[in-house]
């Protein structure tokens, strides 16, 4: 059972949290630091598009920004990964055809989960026969919220089962969750049941990813390794759309986890619009100049 | 997997360019900056790396004499006569400029003492000025402070204060003597005197009336000429319990009367209910803020047997990220130790610690070479028996000790004889009420530590001190009641 594990899982206090946020964000990132840094972010993102109106020339579109970001500045990294819908998984993977860049698809019944487990589990084996190198689940928050943890451990368990090899990121929606204490079951009961990776949100629901929420999952993911010696990755979403903010975040994973976690295998930022201003950032160090954002491709 | 290059953060100095210092500053007496009579002079240095920054003239006796009968002329003919309303209107002119000119006054104070300019800029100033804000506010509402009774100033007061908080300890003393009409000699620290004589020069801006506030810097002998004057009405000290008994000695019988605010060793205890993650950060601030350097640090850890483990593991993972190095860098947690003294105390009390067989850890952060460093530091394995548990060591150093019962550890929180302030960490609130009302200490943090304002009073039960300093009871101090 579930909760027999879960003894560990101790009380978050909200204000302390948030000191410590503020602490953390203070820190002044300056000259090789910040560059190093920029570079580091933008090899860290999810390239992401949700939405209703996704369609194959929009994905195509932006499969090939993933991997030209500005090719009028040498140097650059590619972005980890591309985000997209179950339908449209076959079309970025045939458009990344070639580039290292992974193809990550949300799935059972994303965003709001609300699917009887068959289908999600359908779900699940349809994206990876399509070609998904990474699936990012949403939990059941309504069986979270009840009490059921049960539930929702055996739903990533199963889910974690079709994916196999496939990467597993479990959305926990923590906007929905609430409290700092429920963030900290929900990743301890995330991590328990197979994820590889705890994402916060799916972007869909107010707030998104906080400063104090991705800090109480950074805390568990470092318990856990404590417990267990596995690395779990993280993965905030949405919210995240300036350059600044994904450094502060930086600070704060290098200060909880350590540098291990200083890669794309184990950190993502789910973002659609920070990469540019993580460009615009990096041509700013190297020439001194802020340029127009019409100086950079919008996909 | 793929592997990043160690990250590390590049250096962020805060920029001394706009920073005006002399190479020699004077004593300030009735207004004006003057030679000591004597005319000796001794060097401030910065403790970070051993460089002088200024000499400062050193106050005699016959110094002493000139500023007490400076600031008896200014309480007789102006400022105890002033209308209160008037009075507030220079302590708020203070509290003004301070505030605008904060960044000079954080960069000096970590040059001078080597505390981080984090703390500097975010800690000392603003709550400096928010001291002269808060008081000057009861200038002229005192008669709500003391309903019915009549609020007298006392005359002039001497007041000594420590080198832990310099600019801040003088807002402490400065801000309630001057809203109850009193005048002020006041005595830094030695090895902290220029943001006081940057205050000087504050004062002189806002148009104090001469002689409202004078400052004579210099060691003991310089305090003890002042502690003994015949025409001082009352002194203020903040510092060693140790200095704190010979005041109490010296001003007996004479009609002195005396505020004291001396050591502390206070427990900071954690419950296995406790948020741990957010405790951690609560031990290393009571513990490492301004380098230990602080009479209220939670200076005996007593965490509760079920979770010490848990929690000694992470407080050691928790400090080799904390940044010790160079004060005027904003990245810096921990600054520099302030004295050679200090650190020679410091390194004594560790020794003793090892002697006496307790298990040590210390952070694996790195030291500059030159100036005086301390890495932070806990013992494990020792008890309430053990000279690091009982004594205050003033510095980075915590003395871990594990508890089964409430009632065990308030026995033993209580167990000292300081009581200046204690902390509590439980998601119980029943738990804390419990505790705060046990526990004989003047300020009780409940999850929280370190946390400081104006309208809050603090002082101590036992040798941690006589009378409170800030709140309404601050004013106490400096008035008789009729």
């Amino acid at each position: 059972m579930i909760l027999d594990k879960l003894l560990y899982t101790k009380p978050i206090d909200q204000i302390g949290a948030q000191e410590r946020v503020t602490r953390l964000f203070s820190r002044s990132i300056k000259k090789d630091s910040k560059v190093q840094a920029l570079h580091l972010a933008l090899s860290m993102i999810d390239l992401t598009t949700l939405e209703g109106k996704d369609s194959p020339g929009k994905v195509k579109q932006l499969c090939y920004k993933a991997s030209h970001l500005h090719d009028s500045f040498p140097g650059l990294p590619n972005v980890a990964a591309i985000c997209v819908y179950p339908t449209m998984v076959s079309i970025a993977k045939k458009a990344l055809e070639g580039t290292e860049i992974n193809v990550a698809s949300v799935a059972t019944a994303f965003p709001s989960g609300m699917a009887d487990m068959n289908s999600k589990l359908d779900e699940v084996k349809s994206v990876i026969d399509a070609g998904a190198d990474e699936v990012d689940m949403v939990i059941s928050r309504g069986k979270f919220l009840r009490g059921d943890y049960q539930y929702v451990s055996d739903e990533i368990a199963q889910v974690k089962d079709a994916c196999g090899d496939t990467h597993l990121k479990v959305i926990l929606e923590t906007g929905e969750l609430v409290t700092l204490d429920n963030v900290r079951l929900a990743s301890d009961i995330a991590m328990e049941s197979g994820a590889d990776f705890i994402k916060t949100s799916t972007g869909k629901v107010s707030p998104a990813a906080t400063p104090a929420v991705v800090l109480t999952m950074l805390e568990a993911i470092r318990d856990f390794q404590t417990k267990t010696e596995k690395k779990i990755g993280m993965k905030p979403a949405g919210g995240i759309g300036k350059a600044k903010q994904a450094i502060q975040y930086l600070v704060m994973i290098n200060e909880t986890l350590g540098n291990d976690w200083l890669s794309p295998d184990l950190f993502r930022f789910g973002a659609s619009s920070l990469a540019n201003d993580v460009l615009m950032q990096i041509v700013k160090q190297s020439t001194g100049y802020y340029q127009s954002k019409d100086y950079f491709s919008i996909d | 997997m793929r592997k990043t290059k160690n990250w590390e953060y590049s250096p962020a100095p805060e920029s001394t360019d706009h920073i005006k210092l002399k190479k020699q500053y004077d004593l300030f007496i009735n207004g004006e900056f003057v030679p000591g009579v004597e005319g000796r002079y001794f060097d401030t240095i910065n403790p970070s790396n051993e460089e002088k920054i200024a000499e400062v003239a050193e106050a005699g006796k016959a110094d002493i004499d000139k500023a007490v009968s400076s600031a008896r002329k200014a309480y007789n003919k102006t400022w105890s006569k002033m209308l209160p309303k008037e009075r507030g209107k220079y302590v708020f002119r203070i509290a003004r400029l301070l505030q605008e000119r904060s960044r000079e006054f954080s960069v000096i104070e970590s040059m001078d003492g080597g505390k981080p300019i984090r703390e500097s800029r975010d800690v000392d100033v603003p709550l400096s000025s928010a001291h002269f804000f808060y008081y000057a506010g009861w200038a002229d509402k005192l008669e709500y402070a003391f309903p019915g009774r009549v609020a007298k100033p006392l005359g002039v007061a001497g007041q000594i204060i420590p080198w832990n908080f310099p600019l801040l300890m003088a807002a402490w003393k400065l801000a309630p003597a001057l809203a109850t009409g009193n005048t002020v000699v006041l005595k830094p620290a030695e090895t902290t005197p220029l943001t006081a004589m940057k205050l000087a020069e504050v004062i002189q801006e806002a148009d104090l009336p001469p002689g409202v506030v004078n400052i004579v810097n210099g060691g003991g002998t310089t305090g003890q000429a002042l502690v003994n004057h015949r025409d001082i009405d009352k002194i203020a000290f903040t510092g060693s319990t140790e200095v704190g008994k010979y005041i109490m000695k010296a001003v007996a019988g004479s009609g002195k009367k005396y505020t004291l605010e001396l050591g502390g060793k206070a427990a900071n205890i954690i419950f296995e209910d406790a948020a741990i993650d957010q405790a951690i950060e609560g031990i290393v601030n009571a513990i490492f803020f301004n380098q230990g350097h602080v009479c209220c640090a939670g200076s005996r850890l007593y965490v509760q047997e079920g979770i010490a483990d848990e929690v000694i593991l992470k407080l050691q993972g928790r400090m080799d990220t904390l940044i010790v190095g160079d004060p005027l860098d904003k990245n810096t947690d921990i600054g520099a130790i302030n004295s050679k003294m200090q650190l020679d105390k410091i390194k004594m009390y560790v020794d003793l610690g090892k002697d006496e067989g307790g298990t040590i850890y210390q952070s694996s952060c790195s030291l500059p070479k030159k100036g005086y460093w301390f890495a932070p530091t806990i013992f494990k394995d020792v008890s309430q028996s053990n000279r690091i548990v009982q004594e205050e060591i003033f510095g980075p150093v915590l003395a871990i000790q594990t508890f089964r019962t409430v009632d065990e550890v308030i026995t033993k929180a209580n167990n000292s004889p300081y009581g200046l302030s204690g902390g509590v960490w439980t998601d119980k609130g029943s738990k804390i009420f419990k505790v705060t009302q046990d526990i004989r200490a003047g300020v009780i943090w409940a999850n929280t530590f370190n946390k400081f304002d104006p309208g809050s009073p603090f002082g101590g039960y036992k040798e941690s001190g006589v009378g409170s300093e800030g709140g309404i009871e601050g004013l106490m101090g400096y008035v008789e009641l009729v």
